[in-house]
């Protein structure tokens, strides 16, 4: 996905009223803008920060479910979550390859995450303390991804477009599958549905919180629209999410955790209780229960790798020296088999 | 959103910047989806040399059997045409070049 960035990148300070007029009339036709196109200034960098952001989360994300795997039940289920958290590490390195179209690199954005300059989603800041949260986080996290990316698929910027169709058809095997997880608990014993309520519980509030601010006090969401890097606002995002994950919730036989829930037929919605607004903050701002574990972790297997990385660098311009066509492996007739 | 985190204290912007030196190559990853199919560009990776890059494509773009034959190409050897040029280069139109150009009478048939 880097749309090979490497000649002439369009980098370009100056606002050339041609150029905007050409981005404009670009955005306007619904038509994506890619790597080379002249862009502002500001709709680079706010590319660069939500990618980015976005290919951390998946990234990160990897830990809270990666805490499972020695400890599924079952085969079945250990081979399913190691294939779940194969699939988000690939996410990452999809979203990370789109970043780097932008003009980053891939170790700039990895000291980024390291040192806190930049943020991933606050939902995996949160820990799993069961096993039935494998099953909730597979319905409602991963849900309420598929609900914002499959409206990223048609966001205004090629590379990004084209990483959220990839992992879109990933993702819908990743809610499923958590959602038989919470399936097989509820018909199970009592303890395994009180589980299963309990992981739902503690949950939900969280996921309808990683849809971000309500759009009043949102002050980067009217930008993004107008870019179409957004096509929805997060309130119609959340509002989305709820109306089809209360009927999920009934056929699982659960309780929603809000009595304020309740259908509004009129509206054609559910309607939903005060999300708990100064938790969000404190997760964002550093402070949830898991914030400083995750970049711990990340950064000890960062460092504790480096000197693998070292060495295969080293490998490689040894074999190149010592057979400098050895990687020229495609005869002439492969190639023109194309 | 989900992963668009809204702005706190103590985040910055990231600078354009080449990275660092020992940062792995970039690739070109173009998977085959069966026989009979062309390659066609998948996505891209780091990688520090051509066999690990095919490997490392395999696990990042073909986990569901997506290719049967996997190529990786260093990006820094594609020359992309400049977008500037785009209408010198591709915008000419020549409908004559087309066959839908030719009006022909009913009792040819298909042609
Ligand atoms: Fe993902
Ligand atoms: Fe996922």
């Amino acid at each position: 996905m880097s749309e090979t960035t490497t000649n002439n990148q369009a980098v370009d300070e100056s606002t050339d009223p041609d150029l905007q007029a050409e981005f404009d009339a670009r955005l306007a036709a619904d038509q994506k803008v890619e790597p080379r196109d002249w862009m502002p200034e500001k709709y680079r960098k706010t590319m660069i920060r939500q990618i980015a952001q976005h290919a951390h989360s998946e990234i990160i994300g990897q830990q809270p479910e990666g805490n499972w795997i020695t400890r599924a039940p079952t085969l079945k289920r250990k081979a399913i979550l190691m294939a779940k958290v194969q699939d988000e590490a690939g996410h990452g390195l999809y979203l990370y390859s789109a970043a780097e179209t932008l003009g980053v690199s891939r170790d700039e954005l990895m000291d980024m995450l390291h040192t806190g300059r930049q943020k991933y989603s606050s939902i995996f800041n949160y820990p799993t303390l069961s096993w039935a949260d494998m099953g909730a986080v597979g319905w409602l996290v991963d849900g309420a991804a598929i609900t914002n990316q499959v409206m990223l698929t048609r966001t205004s910027y090629g590379p990004y477009a084209r990483a959220m169709i990839r992992i879109c058809k990933e993702e819908s095997f990743h809610q499923r599958q958590g959602y038989e997880i919470m399936l097989t608990l509820c018909n199970g014993t009592e303890a395994q549905k009180a589980m299963a309520q309990d992981a739902l519980d503690r949950w939900w509030w969280p996921s309808l919180a990683m849809f971000g601010p309500p759009d009043a006090e949102s002050t980067h969401t009217a930008q993004s629209v107008a870019w179409k890097i957004k096509r929805e606002t997060n309130d119609e995002l959340r509002q989305k999410f709820v109306d089809m994950t209360v009927p999920q919730a009934e056929i699982l036989g659960l309780t929603i955790p809000d009595p304020d829930l309740e259908w509004d037929a009129e509206a054609g919605h559910y309607r939903f209780g005060e999300i708990d607004w100064d938790d969000f903050w404190q997760v964002v701002k550093g402070n949830g229960p898991c914030n400083r574990e995750r970049i711990a972790h990340k950064t000890k297997a960062w460092d504790d790798g480096a000197w693998v990385r070292q060495a295969a660098v080293q490998h490689t311009r040894r074999a190149s020296q010592a057979s400098p066509s050895e990687n020229l492996v495609l005869s002439p007739s492969d190639a023109g088999a194309a | 959103m989900s992963y668009d985190v809204p702005p706190v204290e103590g985040e910055v912007e990231a600078e354009a910047n080449e990275g660092t030196a020992g940062e792995f190559p970039l690739w070109e990853v173009f998977v085959r989806a069966d026989r009979g199919l062309n390659h066609v560009h998948a996505g891209s990776l780091h990688a520090p040399d051509a066999e690990t890059a095919a490997r490392n494509a395999r696990d990042v773009y073909t986990r569901r059997q997506e290719g049967v034959s996997v190529w990786v190409v260093p990006s820094s050897a594609i020359y992309a045409s400049d977008p500037d040029d785009r209408e010198a280069w591709f915008d000419s139109e020549k409908p004559y070049r087309h066959p839908t150009f030719y009006e022909l009478p009913d009792e040819v048939g298909h042609m």
